[in-house]
């Protein structure tokens, strides 16, 4: 077994990229729904395993193929990558049951085995961003991670799910373009691809002309991947379009993972010196992420669809993480990896319950939503439950990394930047009431309306990751300790 | 069991009541048993807990860590005990009363009101037995939500914007200031365990004082200082026996609880005394004293009259806290004991007035007195009390609170004092003559239902037992203030 761990760091990637075109060789919705689910097990399993062992005795380097980095790609997990494949695979844990239903009843019986092939190609690519340490082995993933992301949003049922996905696939490959032109110049000053290699190679330039072309693209096409504000236009139609299981998964993980690339490429290859203290990317990062948390969560309570409310709330959301990223202190990084993964059970169970009543109901409109309280009444109690957590309420996930990011702005000395948080999450109140408001004060809308919940498969691991909010906001200490860790192996000063 | 255990199943009796009601929903004379059944469990629980707290100890348990270095942590002191006895002792009571005004009434969705009732008394204890800010936090933030159900109850448009200013005032202050003074006050001292002469004694610089006080103050949106006063009127939308216990008692008492708790156990008094950041906050609980009685005698409405007279009263206690004097904080301990069973008696009539005669407005109460000769006697003692005169409880606590005054020379606080005691005989008493010396009019009615009349029978005899009697809420609020 030992010498079956020592390989996780690739398995973690391959075994789900295996597993998509053995789904497609068997034909069949349900055994590609079995597979997926034991993938994502056994990559939750794998994940949870490494977080256990980089806490323990630090970063894992795995050489593929056993060619020794730089020459051949290296798979280098570390604190960061750890806790974020943790998330990943937690969350591709929760939906791989809920999947089913949602298939079934969104893409149709004959496609399912495809939508949970494209689920595995999906969770790969994105474990595999997390899991390389070599600059161009990321793209590759990015790319498989969006492809099959862009096929996933087309899956849905309203036609409108294809004009969502074009504009996605249009932006997103816009970003992934930008991050290899960046990658290529910084190629060209360095004539290497490795992480570590490429981090003191750069350190040592005279002429710096083109490792800030670099730095600009790799933001601007990170920052479009991770629906930085004002780049998240593609954002709300494919989380508001795609089948349910596709919006839970893609919205809790896909642009976390973009912005862990961003804080790799920052600290570990750039430079934190470079970047923040050479480079005003901290000050820019900052007023994005302000101007995210006001307009993006304004935005919010004014839509009529509860995934298009969930979808803006995801940019405001970002805009915390993002935020903290900016600020550039251990503080502030840690609080930034720690909203990552909280926001990303709290959204993932969100998005998983709005799916439960979209299956039930036929969509997610608040005419469609009416007294859903009562009709529904665990899934929308459940719904209010992550709801708080997205604003902050002590005893759910979302307060302790607001804490943390609060704690991280009064220590850099940003008051202002600490009240910009707090005045915010009362924007995060006003869309959550929305919900509250149309569930619990409006009569459904048809003479019967149909009661009861969604079916098992769906409601359980939904209420599953709703107690995993509140248990992350009663017991915070695992997220943020991880989260402090995570920061110093980023920053370097930790393992 | 010790007394830590004690404090652990105080907390764990209201949920355990929620789940037991929620599972009884569909019996609504079993139901109510359970209320009954986990509510005197409650009492008798708190109860027991007295004699170790008044003989020093101090029961503390830590349950697990919340955020790093920051536990949820119970731990019951006097104060705390205090705020436990009052909320569990009215809690009895308005389940008799609650049984009453909901079935006379016919009210809709029972089961969720008794359910979030017993969870927001479960709020308020988990406030009363917090062993540090975080701890009280978590619990003020659930009672704003369990209550919101609550004061929403009608559902009905009108309760949708009750509700929102309810919700928008509370949520809003707690989150914009009272979260940041707490983190604020983390960074500084490291901890925010509450400690006998204040956490943040010989941490805090004179500069910083005021602020933090400001953040503090204005954070706790439950004890109505104003300008964020506003909530409570509006949650007057809610029927009348959670505007008696939660708007009279729990949440309000909650929110100068929590005042005390910072200014006694978080600032310390002599280290706010020695840095004196607190004139700010007498003239602001002055201003809020003074203009929420005015407010209060041009209001119609008899439940709006006695919320803004909350307001004023609720003022009372921040004013005595904020003269940092032992006299006058053992006055504001007692206060909130006296001005609980004051005005749930008051919010029991009203409730009763509205059951029996359906009438809501205090220029429809000629001759009431008549025809409830019970109801409208227990409204002027409950009056009589809250303006102060013997041999009611409302007496005893001003009496702490102006030799407080007298001993920290405060003349705009004994200004305040003088003039709200006018205003209150101002606009309690014509309410009392009109309901004696005019004549009835409208349809002839009697008294509301029994156990109705009971409970504000039972809360009026109670303003009377504590001014003869007042020698066990004396001794809490005189060890509170180290006396």
């Amino acid at each position: 077994m030992s010498s079956l761990a020592t390989h996780f760091p690739a398995l973690l990637v391959v075994v789900p990229l295996i597993a998509a075109p053995l789904i497609v060789a068997m034909r069949s919705g349900l055994a590609g729904w079995l597979v997926s689910m034991a993938v994502a097990a056994a990559t939750a399993a794998m994940s949870v395993t490494l977080l256990a062992q980089t806490t323990a005795s630090g970063a894992i380097s795995y050489a593929l193929g056993s060619w020794p980095p730089p020459w051949g790609i290296e798979y280098r997990i570390d604190a960061a990558s750890a806790l974020v494949a943790a998330l990943v695979a937690l969350i591709a844990l929760a939906v791989a049951p809920y999947s089913r239903r949602s298939a079934l009843a969104e893409v149709g019986p004959e496609r399912e085995y495809l939508f949970h092939a494209l689920m595995m190609l999906c969770l790969s690519g994105l474990l595999g961003m997390v899991a390389t340490g070599d600059a161009f082995n990321l793209f590759v993933f990015l790319e498989i991670s969006s492809l099959s992301t862009y096929v996933l949003i087309a899956l849905g049922r309203e036609r409108r799910a294809l004009t969502a996905s074009i504009q996605y696939l249009l932006l997103g490959t816009v970003g992934a373009t930008f991050y290899v032109i960046g990658v290529g110049l910084l190629y060209l000053v360095t004539g290497t691809l490795n992480f570590a290699d490429l981090a003191p190679r750069l350190a040592a330039l005279d002429d710096l002309r083109p490792v800030h072309a670099a730095l600009g693209f790799i933001t601007a096409g990170i920052g479009l991947k991770l629906a930085l504000f004002p780049l998240h236009a593609w954002l709300p139609n494919a989380y508001t379009f795609a089948p349910s299981a596709v919006a839970a998964f893609v919205a809790a993980t896909a642009t976390k993972v973009s912005i862990y690339v961003l804080m790799r490429i920052y600290f570990s290859v750039l430079g934190a010196r470079f970047v923040f203290a050479d480079l005003p990317v901290g000050e820019i990062l900052v007023a994005l992420s302000i101007a995210a948390l006001f307009v993006a969560s304004a935005t919010a309570i004014a839509q009529r669809d509860l995934k298009r409310l969930l979808a803006y709330s995801s940019v405001g959301q970002i805009g915390y993480i993002t935020l903290g990223l900016g600020l550039a202190t251990h503080a502030g990084l840690t609080a930034s990896l720690a909203h990552l993964v909280n926001h990303g059970i709290s959204k993932g169970a969100a998005f998983m319950l709005a799916g439960a009543m979209a299956m039930r109901l036929g969509g997610t409109r608040f005419e469609e939503l009416a007294g859903v309280g009562r009709t529904m009444p665990v899934t929308s109690f459940a719904l209010v439950i992550a709801g708080l957590s997205l604003i902050g309420v002590p005893g759910t996930a979302g307060f302790a990394s607001k804490w943390a990011l609060v704690a991280a702005a009064l220590e850099a000395g940003r008051p202002w930047i600490a009240a910009a948080v707090l005045v915010s999450s009362l924007l995060a109140v006003a869309y959550v009431w929305r919900f509250v408001e149309c569930a619990y004060f409006q009569e459904p809308p048809r003479a019967h309306p149909p009661r009861g919940e969604a079916p098992a498969t769906m409601t359980a691991p939904a209420l599953a990751l709703t107690a995993l909010v509140i248990a992350a906001g009663l017991h915070a200490t695992p997220v943020l300790e991880s989260a402090r860790l995570a920061a110093g192996a980023l920053l370097g000063t930790g393992r | 069991m010790s007394p830590a255990d004690l404090a652990l199943v105080a907390l764990a009796v209201p949920f355990a009541g929620v789940a037991l009601i929620a599972v009884a929903g569909r019996h609504p004379n079993l139901r109510e048993a359970v209320t009954f059944g986990v509510s005197i469990t409650l009492f008798l629980v708190v109860f027991s807990l007295g004699p170790a707290v008044i003989a020093g100890e101090r029961p503390a348990a830590t349950l697990f860590e919340m955020l790093p270095g920051l536990p949820l942590r119970l731990q019951v002191e006097p104060l705390g005990w205090l705020f436990a006895m009052v909320a569990s002792t009215l809690w009895v009571v308005s389940a008799a009363y609650s049984v009453g005004y909901m079935r006379a009434n016919k009210e809709g969705n029972q089961t969720r009101f008794y359910a979030c009732f017993a969870g927001a008394i479960g709020a308020a204890v988990g406030i009363a037995f917090a062993g540090n800010m975080l701890t009280l936090f978590l619990f003020y933030e659930a009672l704003t939500l369990v209550t919101y159900p609550l004061v929403t109850h009608h559902g009905d448009d009108e309760a949708r914007r009750g509700g929102r200013v309810y919700l928008g005032f509370l949520l809003g202050t707690s989150i914009v200031f009272l979260l940041p003074a707490m983190i604020w006050t983390w960074s500084i001292a490291g901890t925010l365990d509450f400690r006998p002469g204040g956490l943040l004694a010989g941490r805090l610089e004179p500069a910083v004082a005021p602020v933090l006080l400001a953040l503090y103050m204005f954070g706790i949106g439950k004890a109505a200082l104003m300008p964020f006063h506003r909530w409570l009127p509006a949650a007057m939308v809610a029927p009348t026996p959670v505007s008696a216990l939660l708007h009279a008692v729990a949440v309000v008492k909650a929110g100068v609880f929590t005042v005390l708790k910072v200014v006694v156990y978080v600032f310390g008094v002599d280290t706010l005394a020695a840095l004196g950041g607190a004139e700010w906050l007498t003239a602001v609980a002055a201003f809020t004293i003074v203009a929420a009685s005015v407010v209060a005698l041009a209001a119609d409405n008899l439940k709006r009259r006695l919320a803004y007279s909350t307001v004023s009263q609720l003022g009372y206690i921040v004013l005595a806290a904020s003269l940092l004097t032992p006299l006058a904080v053992a006055g504001a301990a007692l206060h909130l004991v006296a001005h609980a069973f004051s005005k749930i008696t008051l919010f029991f009539v009203a409730g009763a007035i509205y059951t029996a005669a359906h009438k809501t407005l205090v220029s429809q109460l000629d001759g009431i007195g008549r025809r409830m000769p019970w109801t409208m006697g227990a409204f002027t003692v409950g009056a009589l009390s809250l303006i102060g005169i013997p041999p009611f409880v409302g007496v005893v606590s001003k009496w702490y609170i102006l030799q407080g005054v007298v001993q920290a020379q405060s003349w705009v606080a004994g200004a305040a004092l003088l003039a709200s005691t006018l205003l209150n005989a101002a606009y309690f008493l014509p309410i009392v003559h009109a309901a004696y010396f005019k004549e009835p009019t409208g349809e002839p009615h009697g008294e509301a239902p029994l156990p109705m009349v009971i409970a504000l029978t039972l809360t009026a005899a109670g303003t009377v037992a504590l001014f003869l009697f007042p020698g066990l809420p004396l001794a809490f609020a005189r060890s509170v203030a180290g006396m």
